[in-house]
């Protein structure tokens, strides 16, 4: 984490001091995603498509965690960047501390269609992935577990379990294995969900940290289910692990895009907005990549195949078996508490 | 002669202690004097339970190194010297593997459909795969071997000077052995103990990567600490108020052991 605040401060620093050097076109923009085969992907998909047909120059910039450069960046007046691809909820409160515009949704009449969930007053969503219970189909044969309360019965899904060392989905997750209705997990009763936790924590071998572990312990056989993302289980799969997911239960999470306040090229950035947000440039990403379109448009297109869409976490059959994650109450000051409070549960034995 | 060390000392001053210092004020500076940082480390749990379980693993890490390195490092001390080469030579081979690969390779072998496991139950010692990783234990297993050198290279360089002569001198008074061993040999081998301890000790207080592969998330050391301040609170201070404190328990323990045998030794100058 050093590193990547280090290598963001620096990146920052230098693509300064290059734009300073040049004078401001109109006609450019500086993008940041988080790097990797999926800004690969979106670039093939979304970025170079976008740039053809506004006649602009996108340069990139890619960022792990984009939060602390966003608000170095906001901290001197002037930023470099224009438009991020980030999880929502910097975007919110970036935009509460008047780091990130509020956008005005009258010049991107693309994101019209969207459901009014997958916006916010300062960001639209990009492209969405799932957190979904896995589980090895070798050990469960026809009868894998299906729900959160499934994963929760140690007695009539005997095996070694695993969950993310995060609170974000893992309270929603034992919510619904509590019973709780999906439309009335927020605001997360955070006491009932810790409560419910302490129930299954002596049976979780591992609290995984990075999606690469997730499918490691997968695919050696080390848990027997666990939650994952989706692309990580799908990945496993392909590489012909016996193990199968269900979006059933899983959670919808996604990106959005916002912009930088004062962004240098901020018209440049809202046409860009507007335009990565076209059904027919969503409908891209999925053929280059495990993830769904932020823009459920996408589907209506015809570019994306019958077989394909079942895949994709956003597709609508697949979106009305799961929870969308709330990131407003994430990053409301409840939210935050919940992960200082993370720790100490993980922690004590 | 202190121009030869100039080069030298304007890079330790520029890159570790000014930005130490530069931490350190950061840690009760926010808009303003404050011991928020502080306060939090004394009151809340999971601090100390962090640094009690760091410490924990600490302990438990130099009792196990020393157990392994000191039969290693005496049939090395007193093998001739073309022997010793070669034995000294496997403990420091492992050394230039990356932690990262060594770790990763502890978790093959110790996972629950991994080689020790399969091994033991194709023999029918056991029905259950043991949890040998994901824990505690294997954090500790994988930190061992990672420090094992840093115990055995100290234990060597003293046994290396003990007389053969006053060994010899016992035994001809009719000390049996083990006797001799107790009473002349290891109180003499003493230092090397006390100096491979302490880099031991001081090495695991700051482990990182191997507690957070092999810790299976509940293996939470100091360190572990410090990324997550930075990312909780978004601010330096939150992190670097928690190496201030490491580092004083460091030189606490420096100064401690600095009583026992003179820094020099302490150091391996000597």
């Amino acid at each position: 984490m050093l590193y990547r605040h280090f290598k963001g401060t620096f990146v920052a620093a230098v693509a300064g001091t290059t734009l300073m050097a040049t004078p401001a076109y109109a006609e450019q923009i500086t993008f940041i995603s988080q790097g990797g085969a999926y800004q690969e992907a979106q670039t093939r998909a979304i970025l170079d498509p976008v740039a053809k047909k506004l006649g602009i120059t996108i340069n990139q910039d890619s960022s792990p965690d984009a939060w602390p450069v966003i608000k170095t960046q906001g901290a001197t007046g002037k930023p470099v960047w224009d438009v991020v691809d980030t999880p929502t909820k910097d975007c919110i409160r970036g935009g509460e501390q008047g780091l990130i515009e509020k956008l005005d949704f009258n010049k991107i009449p693309n994101a019209a269609k969207m459901p009014e969930e997958y916006k916010t007053p300062y960001s639209a969503a990009y492209e969405f992935y799932s957190s979904v219970l896995a589980y090895n189909k070798s050990k469960f044969g026809d009868n894998p577990p299906q729900s959160w309360a499934d994963f929760w019965d140690v007695k009539k899904f005997p095996g070694t379990r695993a969950l993310r060392n995060h609170p974000l989905a893992t309270l929603e997750a034992a919510l619904l294995a509590d019973g709780v209705a999906p439309d009335k997990i927020y605001p997360i009763d955070v006491d009932r969900a810790f409560k419910k936790l302490e129930e299954i924590k002596p049976y979780i071998t591992v609290w995984w940290t990075s999606g690469g572990q997730s499918a490691q312990l997968l695919s050696d056989g080390e848990v027997d289910m666990e939650m994952a993302w989706n692309g990580r289980v799908s990945a496993v799969q392909k590489e012909g692990g016996d193990v199968g997911f269900t979006f059933n239960q899983g959670f919808l999470q996604n990106t959005s895009l916002c912009i930088l306040k004062n962004a240098p090229n901020l018209e440049t950035a809202i046409e860009f907005v507007n335009e990565a947000l076209a059904p027919e440039i969503q409908a891209n990403l999925p053929l280059e990549i495990d993830y769904g379109p932020g823009n459920p448009e996408a589907f209506k297109t015809g570019k994306i195949p019958a077989e394909r869409a079942t895949e994709l976490p956003s597709a609508p059959d697949n979106a009305a078996k799961q929870v969308l994650i709330s990131t407003q109450w994430w990053s409301s000051p409840e939210g935050e508490a919940v992960q200082k409070r993370w720790a100490e549960f993980i922690q004590k034995p | 002669m202190f121009l030869l060390l100039t080069p030298a000392l304007a890079v330790i001053v520029a890159l570790l202690v000014v930005p130490l210092l530069w931490l350190a004020w950061q840690s009760v500076y926010h808009n303003g004097f404050t011991l928020e940082n502080y306060r939090r480390i004394l009151t809340e749990d999971i601090y100390w339970h962090s640094f009690l379980q760091t410490f924990r693993i600490a302990f438990i890490v130099t009792a196990a190194t020393a157990l392994l390195g000191y039969p290693v490092a005496y049939v090395a001390a007193s093998l001739p010297r073309r022997w010793s080469i070669i034995v000294l030579a496997m403990v420091v081979l492992p050394f230039w593997t990356s932690v990262l690969v060594r770790a990763y390779a502890w978790l093959i072998l110790l996972q629950r459909t991994g080689i020790i496991n399969s091994t033991l139950k194709s023999l029918g010692l056991i029905d259950v795969p043991l949890i040998l990783v994901n824990n505690e234990f294997g954090t500790v297993i994988a930190t061992v071997h990672i420090l094992l050198p840093f115990m055995v290279l100290p234990l060597y360089a003293t046994m290396q000077k003990i007389p053969a002569e006053l060994t010899m001198a016992g035994a001809s008074l009719g000390g049996t052995p083990s006797h001799v061993f107790f009473r002349v040999f290891l109180p003499l081998s003493l230092p090397g103990i006390i100096a491979g301890a302490v880099l031991v000790f001081v090495l695991t207080l700051g482990f990182y990567i191997t507690p957070e592969l092999l810790g299976g998330g509940r293996t939470f050391m100091v360190s572990m600490l410090v990324s997550r301040n930075v990312e909780l609170y978004n601010e330096w201070g939150a992190a670097s108020s928690i190496s201030v404190v490491l580092l004083a328990c460091v030189f606490a323990i420096f100064w401690a052991a600095s009583r026992l045998i003179p820094v020099e030794r302490l150091m391996g100058m000597r």
